[in-house]
């Protein structure tokens, strides 16, 4: 599974992207953040509050309850800002 | 139907002129220009950096227009977007619609900025005399983008 990771949540993290292989409990966008969570400080901060972040899965926006899937690209951001 | 993304300024001019080129139908060409200002919430704004999310930005805004070609009767759309840090009285975005009459471009026109600053993933992040910061998404550009209702 290929993470990105952009603005102040890359800041946060400490990196645009990532690969890698939740366990068999990661199954929607919710399990996955529980799961990056308790990767180290900089996710805790990260997602900290998940209603500042907005979630987009194979580049279609989702909800929390989205499933994810070895091979989706998922990617963390906050709300946009362009324009 | 054009979607751009890219760290260039464009002329205005030659863009609008291209996009009428040749279609004697167009009776009517609405147009938004965003600029980099020079202040934000009261503080001195140096520079303006845009980040976004290569491939789901083109998509989301390849989205957008097709919406609007689908509420309104349109010759041609056009958006332009830069990335990359700007300074204060740089282009950020152009957005650009042709129709046989004006009500229809200048609403397209409209809906298309409206939409593009709360669906494209685009983030700013502003230098100013207090530091840098990421610029927060407003609720005002919510309230503009609901009122043309939903997808």
């Amino acid at each position: 599974m290929k993470l990105l990771y952009f603005a102040w949540v890359r800041q946060r993290i400490g990196a645009g992207t990532e690969e890698v292989t939740p366990p068999t409990e990661v199954t929607d966008v919710a399990t996955l953040v529980d799961w990056l969570r308790a990767r180290g400080p900089g996710y805790a901060e990260a997602f900290k509050d998940t209603r500042a972040i907005r979630c987009a899965v194979n580049h279609t926006y989702v909800e929390v309850d989205h499933p994810v899937a070895a091979g989706d690209e998922v990617a963390f951001f906050p709300p946009v800002t362009g324009g | 139907m054009t979607v751009r993304v890219q760290e260039a300024d464009f002329d205005i001019g030659a863009e609008l002129a291209s996009l009428t080129a040749g279609n004697t139908a167009v009776g009517g060409l609405g147009v938004f220009v965003g600029l980099v200002r020079d202040v934000a919430d009261g503080t001195g704004v140096s520079a303006l950096t845009l980040e976004h999310y290569p491939g789901m930005t083109e998509k989301a805004l390849e989205g957008i227009e097709a919406e609007a070609r689908d509420r309104w009767p349109l010759e041609d759309t056009l958006i332009i977007h830069r990335v990359g840090r700007m300074l204060p009285g740089d282009n950020i975005v152009l957005v650009a619609c042709t129709s046989a009459h004006r009500q229809a471009a200048l609403d397209a026109t409209t809906f298309l900025i409206d939409w593009l600053k709360t669906k494209a993933p685009f983030w700013k992040r502003e230098e100013t005399d207090q530091g840098e910061r990421w610029v927060d998404a407003r609720e005002s550009d919510d309230q503009a983008a609901a009122r043309w209702g939903a997808p």
